[in-house]
């Protein structure tokens, strides 16, 4: 499977959260021929179940993988008149990073799509005490390039911008560019489920793209409560090692998948992921949070009696900008570690989970 | 109209405590609604029966306002107190609460040595006329909302809980007009939406809608100095596309743009940088439903003299029922 | 597609390093002059023979290079530090790409992610010094195997066309060098014309005042692309130029008074050819007219410029209507240009 074609493919197609159309539409196709039906629910997650191969418990278990398809994006929030010129005033979808939107390229979408850059009048001309800032929303804006009619003609408030940069290739097979963040996941996803096909699999899987992760990780809520999986892992980008981020606890990248461990995670299910990577010989790192994952899997975790649930996660550099990088390989291992993972689960898993807990309460 | 919109929004029913609020709202719908229930939290539910094509719609209007509870009762007799929702204090000196039995108290606060700056809320007491401790007639626990008397200036109405009494008033009109709708439709009368839209998220849960539409105020941004927005009074309902809590569903707002396209409605398009609705809690309940919101815009939310304008109450129950009576594509 | 801005905006020339503009602007005019050599800062220079009307030397200078960035050192895991070169907001930088060296390596300049950043961070502005050039070396070795220590970088940045709009990187200088490179396509003019593609304006206008005393000129035009700031501002203040409204005249900048008998000249010409125009808010910026202007005797110079939106930045704005009027008002400004008009008594 080539990564960079079908990264190149994910990320420059737009998917701000909330209007997430496009990129289910490229990831249903994807998708389609390694599995066995895909549906979008209500707030617009696309849902591909792969049935069971193996003979085993029927119903089938089921595991849940989530990587949200939706990227951090800005909004119209007003058009400006001036000068017989229309510019348009913007919001922000997600954790944008306000100090390195200037001088980007961006999509509207409008009637039709419309490029626009993001401006600023210089910072000289702004409120005194604002010149040693980073530009705001107050004072941003996107330029069409076009005059007032037009633009009240093509586009209207509400409507969606995405950032516009293609894949570029960096050195030592890594990637740069936009919504890396998180198409490295819905990628990883990609090649488990392709290496899927050629296995026997005793549980069914349910790939999830989730929508509205960046804004409030609606659909990881959402589809963990309808789908009631019996296992799920977020699978989701972490801080690479890099400029700025080195005193942080960060992953280099091409040193393989981080596996996650904290209050989101059970245990049972990072020891077990762990297990598999030990096996296949696979480099993996060890991550850990405090409170929030920051992923999916703070809602999947907590649907309905609660699911057992695992973060893998891609070292990324420069996270919510327009050069997020990664290393193919890295994902490449997310994706054999995850269909692994999947062909090695049988029916005494969920028992040995609850087990292993029962022996943590029985210890103390 | 503007007689039911006094009643309500003069009515006492800080969150957590909207008793008041149901008794005076339930004779309003009984007529129009097919049933009527309260849920265990309090919010009012009022089913109106589709014919079975369409899907199942909650609307929600929040019956509670903003308010304060008091905490604690000084030896002479003054009230201290904490928020109720978002209350803040350069909204409070020299004005009045009232309390579950009718009690009104005024609020002031401790020696103010430097009038620039604005002291929190620890700082301010609420003097019920008591003489002392004992002999005060308010109990530290009892919660109060504000006092202030409904304003007609022309089309403009102002009053101290338009948020989101107004809300209540569409929803209630609405029902009325509603003849025949397609969809199962609930009307959810919501509780405790100032302290987390908690209210909607256990009607959601348990109603389990496909679609829901919260009715709600929103801010305007045609004041001087306000924060920008291009929503201003008067000029239309408002759709909601995104507030700080959530985005709408896309397919939503652009069936609601169709609806009032068709009938003529002004409408405005919101992006509201601060702020959420019962919606946000409806979007993410149970597997997750198609939510969006019908806004009135309303000048100095959280004020006492919150204000909207006559023409975008008309406009905000007109694309409602217009939405309701159509069947939904989305 | 005005193919001749797209090939001169993408192609790369930081300051100091011109080589590549300078061979592809070589390549565009050599059937169109008459000679042309490189001088030793490194400008190039063409003469374009007159009619013999006219006894005049005439110069006309564009300045060819662009702000950018140099690489100034390696960090053990593969990063490259980096100043700038021409002036910037450090505001510009974060989060863009650019293309290192004479290979083009692709890098990305990267920095604390935001989620990392304390409220603090978020709210100041990140400088240079905190900022690196990542290439996706795995260490200083690899990087020092692509990119030499000195090398530039530039902007990477596709051009397009937005209606009457363009987008690209380098419209400053590009767009003079483009509106250069048609005045030297066009039928001769009266006088001996000598076109100076010049090198290392955006460090102190250096290259022409080394042109201007080597080719030693009656008089001079400067073609520039001047900043725009016709956005919403709720100042009451001068937009220096707005796009649209036509080429920019240059009267006075912080470094000098433009010849007014030139710049006469140039407004009459305007008028009578009915051409939209528009006089550069007088004050600040600058360009190689001040370096021009006091080489030898001295020599008279104007400006003439297309308003650019954005400068210095990956994503500058023209208009093209405003192009083509700059092209065609600095070509009449030529035929119209005689003896009278720059001689002093």
């Amino acid at each position: 499977m080539d990564i960079h074609k079908l990264l190149k493919t994910l990320t420059e197609t737009p998917g701000p959260s909330g209007y997430e159309d496009q990129i289910a539409a490229v990831i249903e196709e994807l998708w389609q021929p390694c599995v066995d039906t895909i549906t979008r629910d209500r707030v617009g997650s696309l849902i591909a179940t792969k049935r069971a191969t193996k003979n085993g418990r029927t119903p089938p278990r089921r595991i849940l993988l989530a990587a949200h398809m939706d990227e951090i994006a800005l909004m119209v929030r007003d058009v400006e008149e001036h000068n017989g010129n229309g510019f348009l005033r913007v919001t922000s979808i997600g954790g944008v990073d306000t100090r390195q939107v200037f001088g980007q390229l961006v999509v509207v979408h409008g009637r039709k799509n419309l490029t626009g850059v993001v401006g600023c009048l210089p910072a000289r001309l702004l409120p005194e005490e604002k010149q040693d800032k980073p530009f705001d929303f107050e004072d941003l804006l996107v330029d069409v390039g076009l005059p007032i009619e037009t633009v009240n003609n093509q586009i209207s408030i509400g409507d969606f911008i995405s950032f516009r940069q293609p894949l570029l290739k960096l050195m030592n097979k890594r990637v740069a560019g936009k919504s890396l963040d998180n198409r490295a996941s819905v990628a990883a996803v990609t090649v488990c489920l392709e290496q899927l096909r050629q296995r026997q699999h005793a549980w069914e899987v349910i790939a999830v793209a989730t929508a509205q992760e960046e804004t409030r990780l609606l659909g990881a809520y959402t589809t963990a409560f309808a789908l009631q999986p019996d296992a799920a892992i977020a699978i989701d980008v972490t801080f690479g090692k890099g400029p700025g981020a080195n005193e942080h606890v960060t992953h280099e990248l091409g040193g393989g998948p981080a596996l996650d461990l904290g209050p989101n995670v059970h245990t049972g299910m990072f020891n077990a992921l762990k297990a598999t990577a030990e096996e296949l010989e696979l480099n993996i790192n060890i991550e850990t949070h405090q409170r929030a994952s920051g992923t999916d899997a703070h809602g999947l975790q907590i649907a309905r009696a609660g699911i057992p649930t695992a973060i893998v996660a891609i070292p990324l550099r420069y996270m919510h900008t327009m050069v997020e990088s990664v290393a193919l390989k890295d994902i490449e291992r997310a994706g054999r570690l995850l269909a692994e993972f999947i062909v090695g689960l049988d029916e005494e898993f969920l028992g040995k989970l609850a087990k292993g807990m029962m022996e943590e309460e029985s210890k103390q | 109209m503007n007689d039911l919109i006094k009643k309500l929004v003069e009515a006492y029913g800080p969150s957590g405590f909207e008793d008041q609020m149901r008794a005076l709202i339930r004779p309003e719908i009984e007529k129009y609604a097919d049933e009527i229930s309260v849920d265990a939290l309090g919010n009012l539910i009022a089913h109106k029966k589709g014919d079975g094509s369409g899907l199942k719609v909650m609307v929600a209007a929040h019956m509670d306002e903003i308010g304060v509870m008091i905490t604690h009762i000084t030896e002479e007799g003054f009230c201290r107190f904490t928020n109720i929702g978002g209350v803040y204090s350069h909204t409070l000196l020299g004005g009045r609460v009232q309390f579950a039995d009718g009690r009104i108290g005024v609020i002031h606060s401790d020696r103010i040595t430097d009038r620039s700056k604005i002291y929190g809320l620890d700082k301010h007491f609420i003097d019920v006329g008591a003489n002392g401790r004992d002999d005060c007639p308010v109990q530290v626990g009892d919660a109060a909302g504000f006092h202030r008397e409904f304003v007609v200036n022309g089309k403009m109405l102002s009053a101290k809980s338009m948020d989101d009494r107004i809300g209540c008033v569409v929803a209630i009109e609405a029902m009325k007009r509603l003849k025949q709708t397609p969809h199962d439709v609930y009307f959810v009368f919501s509780v405790q939406e100032e302290i987390g839209t908690r209210g909607a998220e256990a009607a959601a849960n348990h109603l389990d809608p496909d679609v829901g539409i919260a009715l709600d105020v929103t801010t305007t941004g045609d004041v001087p100095e306000a924060i920008p927005m291009a929503v201003s009074l008067g000029k239309g309902t408002a759709i909601k596309v995104k507030d700080a809590g959530m985005i709408a569903h896309h397919g939503l707002v652009q069936l609601m743009k169709k609806r009032a396209s068709e009938a003529s409605i002004p409408y405005q398009l919101e992006v509201l940088t601060g702020g959420s609705t019962d919606a946000r809690s409806i979007q993410i309940a149970n597997g997750g439903a198609a939510a969006g919101c019908i806004s009135i815009p309303c000048r100095y939310v959280h004020s006492q003299s919150e204000t909207v304008h006559a023409d975008d109450v008309e406009n905000s129950i007109k694309l409602l029922v217009e939405l309701l009576a159509k069947p939904m594509e989305l | 597609m005005n193919e001749l801005l797209k090939n001169l905006t993408e192609a790369v020339g930081v300051s100091g390093e011109e080589k590549e503009i300078r061979r592809i602007i070589r390549d565009l005019i050599a059937d169109h002059v008459d000679e042309w050599h490189v001088d030793t800062m490194g400008s190039l220079i063409a003469l374009k023979k007159g009619t013999g009307a006219s006894p005049l030397r005439v110069m006309v200078d564009a300045h060819m290079d662009e702000v950018g960035l140099m690489v100034t050192g390696f960090d053990s895991n593969g990063t490259l530090k980096f100043d700038t070169v021409g002036g910037f907001d450090d505001r510009t930088l974060l989060g863009k790409v650019v293309q290192v060296g004479s290979e083009k390596v692709t890098g990305v300049i990267g920095g604390r992610p935001v989620h990392l950043s304390t409220p603090a961070q978020r709210n100041s502005v990140v400088k240079v010094d905190a900022m690196r050039i990542d290439i996706g070396a795995k260490n200083e070795d690899a990087a020092k195997g692509k990119v030499k220590l000195g090398d530039r970088a530039a902007f990477v940045t596709a051009y397009e066309e937005l209606g009457a709009t363009a987008v690209a990187k380098a419209f400053d200088n590009r767009a003079g060098c483009a509106a250069l490179v048609e005045l030297l396509r066009a039928r001769p003019y009266p006088f001996d014309l000598y076109a100076a593609f010049t090198v290392q304006e955006e460090v102190g206008l250096r290259g022409a005042q080394a042109a201007a005393y080597g080719i030693d000129p009656d008089a001079a035009l400067v073609l520039e692309c001047t900043p725009a700031y016709d956005l919403p501002n709720k100042n009451d203040v001068s937009p220096n130029v707005a796009l649209g409204k036509g080429p920019s005249i240059y009267v006075m900048d912080s470094i000098t008074v433009q010849d007014p008998r030139l710049v006469r000249h140039i407004l009459q010409t305007a008028v009578t050819h009915n051409i939209p125009y528009q006089i550069r808010q007088p004050g600040g910026g600058g360009t190689n007219t001040g370096a021009i202007q006091r080489t030898r005797r001295p020599i008279p110079a104007a400006t003439i410029a297309v308003p650019g939106r954005y400068a210095h930045t990956p994503t500058m704005m023209i208009n093209l209507d405003d192009y083509a009027h700059v092209v065609k008002l600095a070509q009449l400004t030529l035929q119209g240009l005689t003896t009278e008009i720059v001689k002093r008594n």
